[in-house]
């Protein structure tokens, strides 16, 4: 069964959605991304959705579900790379992530990460 | 009617008729001479009569719809449409047309004693007249149509610039009222730059929106939550007093966007979290923006979370 990498670069977790997001795979990687923030105590965690260029609501609340559970293993989570036409839509859905922070691509999300997590 | 003498009393006298219609267009009260010279609109008079004695006696005097007017039809409709663009009034545009009356109806006097005939002839021409005067005043609406979608379209595009104060920093100063199809132009235009220019601020600056109800506010709201989604923070700016007032009165929530009153007040804002400064020439006093601010401080600020 395919499976979305999970990276580990130093702190913090590096996910990387680079195929087309359904229902199961997200739900799996919900299940992967928790038990690696509890195995390897990362202080933070990336994920990428540069590639991403359809989502709906279930993806929505899935991004911010797994930002809420980081933060309960107390990790900082922060989404970059959103395409226009995917924040148009998760806001026309009316999700706008409020738990989630945001960045414009990998290196500022990185820079994000290590400002907020001292 | 098929028999009606109507196109031979307009063929055999089209000069007497085109100096009585002549006269009474110059003498009517709607002439514009500021927009139309005597010479433009003599020939064109002439021009359409032709045209019309021509329709007309190729069968169906009434029949403004068949093939045989179609050369009446366009030229009225280019008619219109000059004139539509020229400030006519649609009355100033329909009285070239039904001006045309009086000097037919004294052409159809002059032709028969028949009272019979004369009513006859009389009641056709008013119904041409009528059908033609009423196509140029629908053509005359038409081309006014159009030329209003044309300046819609060309204000939509031209009141949604998106502007790049400095390497990072966009402003989009938005003018005129928000709706709808404005709010999602303005969103995918702004989100596009985002990422073309990899910018982390945006400034919106409202100062040229003339009101700001619910529907305008959960319009900007929106398009922040997007940028905000991209990664980049927005700031509104040019709250104008009365707008601040509303705002609260409506009960709208904007505490999770920084605002700020002017668009120079947000572009400070924005350069300080970007760690930048202004100084003058010599460096030696430094301007108001250069408050020390850390860039950890700075991404620290961002807003919503």
């Amino acid at each position: 069964m395919e499976r979305i990498p999970i990276l580990k670069m130093g702190r913090f977790l590096l996910v990387s959605i680079q195929v087309d997001m359904h229902d199961r795979l997200a739900l799996q990687l919900q299940d992967d991304l928790t038990t690696r923030i509890a195995d390897t105590g990362a202080q933070g965690v990336l994920i990428d959705i540069s590639a991403l260029e359809m989502v709906d609501s279930f993806i929505g609340r899935m991004l911010g579900n797994i930002a809420a559970m980081s933060s309960v293993l107390d990790a900082r989570t922060v989404v970059v790379g959103m395409r226009p036409a995917v924040a148009i839509t998760l806001v026309e859905l009316g999700m706008s992530l409020p738990g989630v922070q945001t960045a414009l691509d990998v290196e500022k999300g990185m820079e994000l990460l290590a400002a907020v997590s001292g | 009617m098929a028999d009606s003498r109507l196109p031979e009393i307009i063929r055999a006298n089209e000069t007497e008729i085109l100096s009585s219609w002549m006269s009474s267009q110059l003498q009517s009260l709607t002439t514009r001479r500021d927009l139309l010279t005597e010479v433009d609109l003599h020939r064109e008079s002439r021009d359409f009569l032709a045209a019309l004695s021509r329709a007309a006696s190729q069968g169906g005097v009434l029949e403004i719809t068949s093939p045989s007017y179609a050369m009446v039809r366009d030229f009225l409709a280019n008619l219109s449409a000059s004139r539509a663009r020229q400030g006519f009034s649609p009355g100033e545009t329909a009285t070239f047309v039904f001006s045309l009356k009086q000097a037919l109806f004294s052409q159809i006097r002059k032709s028969t004693t028949d009272v019979q005939v004369l009513a006859d002839e009389t009641w056709a021409a008013t119904v041409l007249v009528d059908k033609l005067g009423l196509f140029t005043a629908e053509m005359f609406q038409k081309s006014r149509e159009q030329l209003i979608i044309r300046q819609q379209q060309e204000m939509m595009e031209l009141s949604t610039p998106v502007v790049t104060l400095w390497r990072g920093i966009l402003a989009l100063p938005l003018i005129g009222t928000l709706d709808s199809a404005r709010t999602q132009v303005v969103m995918e235009n702004l989100l596009q730059r985002i990422v073309e220019t990899g910018s982390v601020i945006a400034i919106l600056d409202i100062t040229g929106v003339p009101t700001v109800d619910t529907l305008v506010a959960q319009h900007l709201l929106k398009t922040v939550a997007a940028a905000r989604l991209m990664g980049a923070d927005c700031i509104i700016s040019g709250i104008r007093p009365q707008i601040a007032q509303t705002i609260v009165h409506l009960g709208v929530e904007l505490s999770t966007v920084t605002t700020k009153a002017t668009l120079a007040d947000a572009f400070a804002v924005a350069l300080r979290r970007l760690d930048l400064r202004v100084t003058n020439g010599s460096g030696a006093t430094p301007a108001p923006t250069s408050a020390p601010a850390h860039h950890a401080n700075g991404a620290a600020e961002t807003t919503g979370a």
